[in-house]
Order: C-alpha cells, then structure tokens, then sequence
C-alpha cells in the first residue's frame, strides 16, 4: 500500500546549507574556515580553526586569500558563516583595539621563537612603539634582533597582534608585511602616535626620554612618557647616559634591563 | 570547492577513514551532512540549531575518529554511528532550551521567521508535518525521523538512540498514528 504520510515525511529531507558544510569540514586538521571583517586597510580575511584565529590577511578576492593560505599552511581555507563562540565574542575587540585579548591564536605551525616573539608583541600598547631589539631582550635572546624581524615578518595573525608596532630604532619603521608598506604608518596613525615627532627624535638619535622629577626613563611612545610635560623632559642617546645622569628604566615600558 | 563532489559510496567510507581520516574527512562530510542537517531540522525546528548540531556532530566525530583503531573505524556503520553523536546533541539542546525558560521564546521566534524564510520550500503539508512532528515526544520524534525522513535501518537507530530494537518499532509506530491525526480532514483515506 502506498502511504501518503511516508511519502510526505521522505519530502522533509533537505540539503545542508554549503557554508555550514564547510564549518563542517573546518573542524578537521585539513581545513580551515574563513570570514571577513571590516578594518582600516580594507576587508581582513580572519582564518581559523579548532585551535583558534590561523590567518589574518588582506587579499583582492576570496580565491587569492584562498589561494595564498593554501600556499602558506598546507590546508584549504573555506568560507563559512559562523565562528566558535569564544573567537566571536572576541574576534571584533582584538581587530579594533590590535591586542589578542582573550582571542585564542593558533601558533601550533610556529617555532617556540616566533610564538615568543608574537607573545612579546602582543604586550606592546596601541599608539605605542619598541624596537626589534627590546623584542629581543624580553625574550631573552638580546642577540636575535634579526631574527625578531624575520619572525615578525611571518606574522600569521598580523593587527591582531600588532607586528606594526615594533619599528626601527633609527626612527625608520622598518618592514611591514601586511598588503601595502605604508600600511605601517597607517595604522600607528590611527592609534594616534605623533609619527612626526617621533621620527624627529630619532633621527637626532634620542632613544629615551625621561622626566627630571622622578629620574625615571621610558620608550619615547611610552604613557607615562608622554605625560611628562615638555618643560621637565629630559632626551637620552643611550642606556648609559640615562644610567650615569641617575635616572633608572621605566617598570612598564622596561626600556633596559631592571638589574640593580 | 566541495559542491560538485560526487557523493561517495558509503559502503566503502569506514574504510576509507580507516586508512586515511583526513584525506576522507571532507568526502565524509559530503555524504553525511544533508541527512544530519535534516534530521536535525526536523527534531529541533530551527535551522540555526540544526547548524550548531551538524557542526558540534563533526567537530565529535573527528576527535573521535583521530582516536579510535584502524580496525574499530573499519567496523563502523558510519551513518549509524554519526547518529549516536547527533542525536544526543539534539536532545541535550531540547533539555536545555526546557531548562531556561527565555531560551525557548526566542528560539520560536528565529524558527518562525525561518520557517517563512527557508522552509517556503516546505510545502503546505510538509509545514504541518514539521509542527506536527515537533509535539511528538523526543524518543517517537527521534524515530519517525530517522526511520522515514533519512529511511535508516532499525538497527542504525536503535544504537543511534541506545534503544532496543522493539522500543524503536513502537515508537515508529506510535509516533506514525500521531502525525496522521494532524493530517487535514480530506486526506484522511
């Protein structure tokens, strides 16, 4: 007997929608899914995976992004529509504000030198700047200084965290690998760091600034540099000079080893 | 990328997994991911419950599989043993819809106006279906579904809902002579 019931009730199967099948296939160690988000330099595709955010990058199309992540890790990337709860409730913050926060990062690809050097970065505040060699000596390997540059150049997750923020010592930037140049100087600006200025101390070779009321020196970018007024500002070359003129390093922007 | 993939045998999936589990994975995906959508869909009534659960089912099922045998991959029923972890899902997502008494307010209303949105494909009986099956009682719910929406064995849903074999029937049947109830009055033979 044919049964109408049956035959209504096999018409309720449906195809799966193809984007959470894709989310499907992401949770494997073959895949990675895939969204974009808004930011200052233009679309930033944000991939990810069980272990947290794998890629961030700009790329003129999906199928570049695609292509290129392919290129770089091995998996495929895939687009999905949705993000586990922890990367949503944290993915936004970590772009707007360029500090991983509580957004889990997947540096299981790094070597235990870059996951350091990352971690490092990740501490610098936005607006501010430290120079590859700081990255170096926090870690410490204070001789690694090019090796901070080589690792922050493969920066898988850069914005997130914020590679843009370790320039030069001279006052050049140095290198930035996400899309144009430029886009170094782009971001700091938006943080509000007075790159003029800044550039300017540089070049005449001041590498610390300190305040003549507490005898304490920092990173020039450094808060509690900036609120020294202009008046009790007092410009060092060296770790040396500062030492000698009886001022010591600063305990938040650490600008030389605390040691006694 | 993964659209036009033909849809493999499932016969020979256990051991495909077997031998390599992410070269199979997507290919498993593929094949299994409308029959666990559906169902779902059906058990729930809303589709973006029924995504979580398709997600959470693989995201399970992978971890699982990295951790299981050579041997004990070969012997699944792959269909079957998806289920077992979907079907839990699902149920645990009803219990805690029950257990915050908001959570369910909200939820009917992402399905109403999913209902309208998506399930326009759904025909007019098909509606009445869905809600009809939706008063059943979970273990009848499961097992209509299972058996006549993706048409799994007996056997499948009984280790799918950890039943005997005889409870999964009555409830197949019992859970039938309540959807035919909701039938409108003409169709009624």
């Amino acid at each position: 007997m044919t049964d109408r019931l049956i035959t209504d009730l096999r018409k309720l199967m449906t195809s799966a929608p193809q984007l959470a099948i894709n989310a499907a296939i992401a949770v494997s160690a073959i895949a990675d899914g895939y969204v974009t988000r808004p930011s200052p330099l233009g679309p930033l595709f944000v991939a990810f995976n069980e272990r947290g955010v794998s890629a961030v990058d700009l790329a003129d199309s999906p199928a570049d992004f695609e292509q290129r992540f392919n290129d770089l890790y091995g998996r495929v990337a895939l687009p999905v529509d949705r993000l586990s709860a922890q990367i949503e409730r944290h993915l936004d913050t970590a772009i707007a504000t360029g500090k991983p926060g509580k957004l889990p990062l997947d540096f299981s690809g790094l070597t235990e030198f870059s996951a350091a050097v990352l971690r490092k970065t990740a501490e610098i505040p936005g607006g501010q700047v430290r120079p590859y060699g700081w990255v170096a000596r926090e870690i410490g390997k204070p001789g690694a200084v090019r090796a901070v540059g080589s690792a922050l150049a493969r920066n898988p997750v850069p914005v997130v965290v914020p590679c843009h923020r370790v320039v030069r010592s001279d006052g050049h930037l140095g290198n930035y690998s996400l899309g144009d140049p430029d886009n170094k100087r782009l971001l700091l600006e938006i943080e509000g760091l007075d790159l003029v200025e800044y550039q300017s101390l540089s070049e005449r070779g001041i590498r610390f600034t300190g305040s003549d009321t507490t005898s304490i020196f920092c990173h020039p970018t450094c808060h509690h540099a900036r609120r020294t007024s202009p008046g009790h500002t007092i410009e060092f070359r060296s770790e040396r000079s500062a030492r000698s003129a009886g001022f010591r390093p600063c305990k938040v922007c650490r600008p030389a080893v605390m040691a006694a | 990328m993964t659209t036009t993939m033909t849809r493999p045998d499932l016969s020979t999936l256990a051991g495909d997994l077997a031998a390599d589990l992410d070269g199979t994975f997507t290919a498993y995906v593929n094949a299994t991911a409308d029959g666990i959508f559906s169902g779902s869909l059906r058990m729930l009534g809303d589709r973006r419950d029924a995504e979580d659960v398709m997600q959470e089912t693989y995201s399970r099922a992978y971890a699982a599989l990295r951790g299981y045998s050579g041997e004990r991959i070969r012997n699944l029923k792959v269909r079957g043993w998806t289920w077992t972890i979907a079907a839990n899902l699902c149920r645990n997502r009803l219990r805690s819809r029950a257990r915050k008494p908001t959570a369910p307010l909200g939820t009917l209303e992402v399905a109403a106006t999913d209902a309208g949105t998506e399930d326009a494909a759904l025909s007019e009986i098909g509606a009445i279906l869905q809600s009809a099956l939706l008063d059943l009682p979970f273990p009848q719910r499961a097992a209509v579904v299972l058996r006549h929406v993706l048409d799994l064995t007996y056997d499948d849903i009984a280790a799918a809902l950890d039943r005997p074999v005889g409870t999964v029937k009555a409830d197949v049947h019992r859970g039938l002579a309540r959807l035919r109830r909701a039938y409108p009055e003409e169709t009624i033979r």
